[in-house]
């Protein structure tokens, strides 16, 4: 098995499919740091020579008055309590809420790639792993070596999920050590909002707790891996099924554009939510943002993304395994 | 030397209900060339990829070594090397890195081995080069050297000599030859051009519409079958003569068919001589394959 998996690597690495993608993430990064500097540059044009430290310690003194007067919620009350205590770290350790570093440009970056860039990344390594033994006729070769079939799809399967951890990987570095040249490389202690429930379709702030940005990075790099090894799965039986990897691609791209589609505008349409395109934005649930579609829930997208990856890789075998090569 | 290394008996394929291959049964020895020859579409792919596990018969067995490809797959799949159709390798691996590369799901290859067959199939001096820069005949070298890497017993090649030069069928040839006379190997392979299996084939099977309709041994199928061409004048005279020693012969306007006898051709032509007809030219022909398939089948089901 080791031998196998040794060889699906080799071949991605020397078919230059994963430097391909590193390269693509690379320039991505590069883009998305430059615009977020100049976004910056401008805002802090506009702030003029105001001191940040004085702006944040007005709003901290407004914050501290709203809670004083009487007629306002307790769970109001307690989420201006969490919002000062955020802007007092920002005080207390010299950091600008506007200019916050690479682990911050980090966070926001894979919150905002989960639902289109990190599959589509994912994507073009799993859709191709057996379709193109297909397209070059190697799968002839493969199949008559003395290792039975599912041994092959399982050594391949191994492959995508390594490929996946890859991908993150190269993913975590680059934004990281891009951005950070142009943000600084500090801010991983600095805390951020977490712990939103929704209710009745109605946002619910009594959980909301501070944690360190590190740890939160930590949970989304989780929820990433997971969305990614779903959609690496679902685009590997593509591979399975369809001889050309160019279809296969199409296909889940249709797939994937159509889930942020779905999400903007069919709030009424309840049963969209067993889609598991739909399910792709884990991190809104840990951000606070209103789910697409009422019902869904952490727990919920888990379910659904592994019910739909479980499927998938079913498939995958029981085709692979069962079907005639011409 | 004459164990029985691949058996197949009663392979059937069906596709819907269409029956892509009906009844084949043969058998091959060690140190034996088989040859499959038929057509384009006769079946002699889609055969081929039952005996290699790649489709799945319908009914039939296949045992390779006394195991049975579909119950026992990697065991059959240990005693066998293969080209099915193209020999297509990974174009972005060196020849080298392909070797390693097959040589990794096997379990007794060492990097000794993979030398030697480099060595036996001659690729030595562009081992170390990207597939993608080999000719079709290098290629279909490396095939052959992927598929002799875990000394199989039975070696199955589809139509190796397609796409190359007349050299390079010439080498393939006696490649073929070396591996089933020095090494002992069984070697199946598969053409549809009579003149390519008839120097490189002990026994062959004639394969139409997926079904086998006549196996032979080379020498036995050719005498059959091989012709004589007489161009001879005066012709009519001859044409007498010829047809009391051999009543089969056949006039064709300018010239006289008679069946190729090895023993008796000297005699004809000195009845001719001492007739006083001279002899312009004696041609000694191999049927092409459309004219075997008529004579096989009595003209009719070469549809």
């Amino acid at each position: 098995m080791n031998n196998l998996v040794y060889n699906e690597m080799f071949k991605l690495v020397k078919s230059k499919r994963i430097i391909v993608v590193a390269l693509i993430i690379a320039v991505m990064i590069s883009m998305f740091t430059y615009a977020q500097y100049r976004e910056m540059e401008n805002i802090k044009k506009r702030l003029g020579d105001t001191d940040w430290r004085t702006t944040l310690q007005q709003s901290i003194i407004d914050m501290q008055n709203r809670i004083g007067s009487s007629g306002i919620s307790e769970e109001w009350r307690n989420q201006l309590k969490v919002r000062i205590s955020q802007s007092q770290y920002y005080l207390d350790h010299d950091i600008n809420p506007q200019d916050p570093g690479a682990p911050t440009f980090l966070r926001i970056f894979l919150d905002n790639s989960m639902q289109l860039l990190l599959p589509l990344m994912v994507m073009i390594i799993a859709s191709d792993l057996v379709s193109a033994e297909k397209s070059i006729g190697t799968i002839k070769l493969l199949l008559t070596r003395p290792v039975k079939r599912r041994k092959i799809l399982l050594s391949k399967y191994f492959t995508l999920i390594l490929s996946v951890s890859l991908i993150l990987f190269i993913f975590g570095f680059f934004a990281y050590a891009i951005s950070g040249l142009f943000f600084g490389y500090r801010g991983w202690t600095a805390p951020i909002l977490t712990g939103f429930t929704v209710k009745n379709g109605e946002l619910d702030t009594a959980g909301v707790h501070l944690i360190p940005q590190w740890s939160y990075i930590l949970m989304v790099f989780g929820l990433a891996w997971f969305v990614s090894v779903v959609v690496g799965t679902l685009s590997f039986m593509l591979s399975v099924l369809i001889r050309s990897t160019a279809a296969g691609m199409g296909v889940m791209l249709a797939f994937l554009i159509s889930g942020s589609i779905i999400s903007s505008i069919a709030s009424s349409w309840q049963e969209a939510k067993y889609l598991f395109m739909v399910n792709l934005r884990l991190t809104d649930y840990l951000q606070g943002n209103i789910p697409p579609i009422e019902g869904m829930t952490l727990p919920f997208s888990l379910t659904v993304l592994a019910i739909w990856g479980a499927a998938g890789l079913l498939v995958s075998f029981l085709v692979f395994t069962k079907r005639d090569i011409y | 030397m004459n164990e029985i290394t691949l058996a197949v008996k009663h392979l059937h394929k069906n596709i819907g209900k269409r029956k892509i291959i009906r009844d084949i049964s043969f058998e091959l020895k060690t140190g034996e060339v088989f040859g499959f020859l038929g057509p384009n579409g006769a079946g002699k792919t889609t055969t081929i990829r039952m005996l290699v596990g790649l489709i799945k018969p319908t009914s039939g067995t296949i045992h390779i070594c006394g195991y049975n490809v579909e119950k026992n797959f990697p065991k059959a799949m240990e005693w066998l090397g293969c080209i099915v159709e193209n020999p297509e390798l990974y174009p972005y691996l060196t020849g080298w890195e392909n070797l390693k590369f097959f040589a990794r799901m096997l379990d007794t290859v060492d990097d000794d081995r993979i030398q030697e067959v480099v060595e036996l199939v001659g690729l030595d001096n562009r081992i170390h080069d990207k597939v993608k820069t080999y000719s079709l005949g290098m290629r279909q070298r490396l095939g052959i050297g992927q598929a002799l890497l875990n000394k199989p017993k039975v070696l199955i090649l589809d139509e190796p000599t397609n796409g190359l030069d007349p050299a390079g069928i010439r080498e393939m040839r006696e490649f073929i030859r070396y591996l089933a006379e020095e090494e002992g190997l069984s070697v199946l392979v598969s053409s549809h051009l009579l003149s390519e299996v008839q120097n490189l084939c002990d026994r062959v099977a004639i394969i139409l519409n997926g079904e086998i309709i006549h196996t032979e041994y080379m020498h036995t199928l050719l005498t059959k079958q091989e012709k004589l061409i007489w161009r001879v004048s005066p012709i009519d005279k001859a044409f007498t003569i010829l047809q009391k020693a051999a009543p089969s012969a056949k006039q064709d306007q300018t010239y006289i068919i008679t069946p190729y006898l090895e023993d008796s051709v000297a005699n004809w032509s000195k009845l001719l001589v001492e007739a006083g007809i001279e002899i312009k030219e004696m041609n000694r022909k191999i049927p092409s394959l459309e004219s075997l398939f008529l004579e096989l089948t009595g003209g009719n089901s070469f549809e």
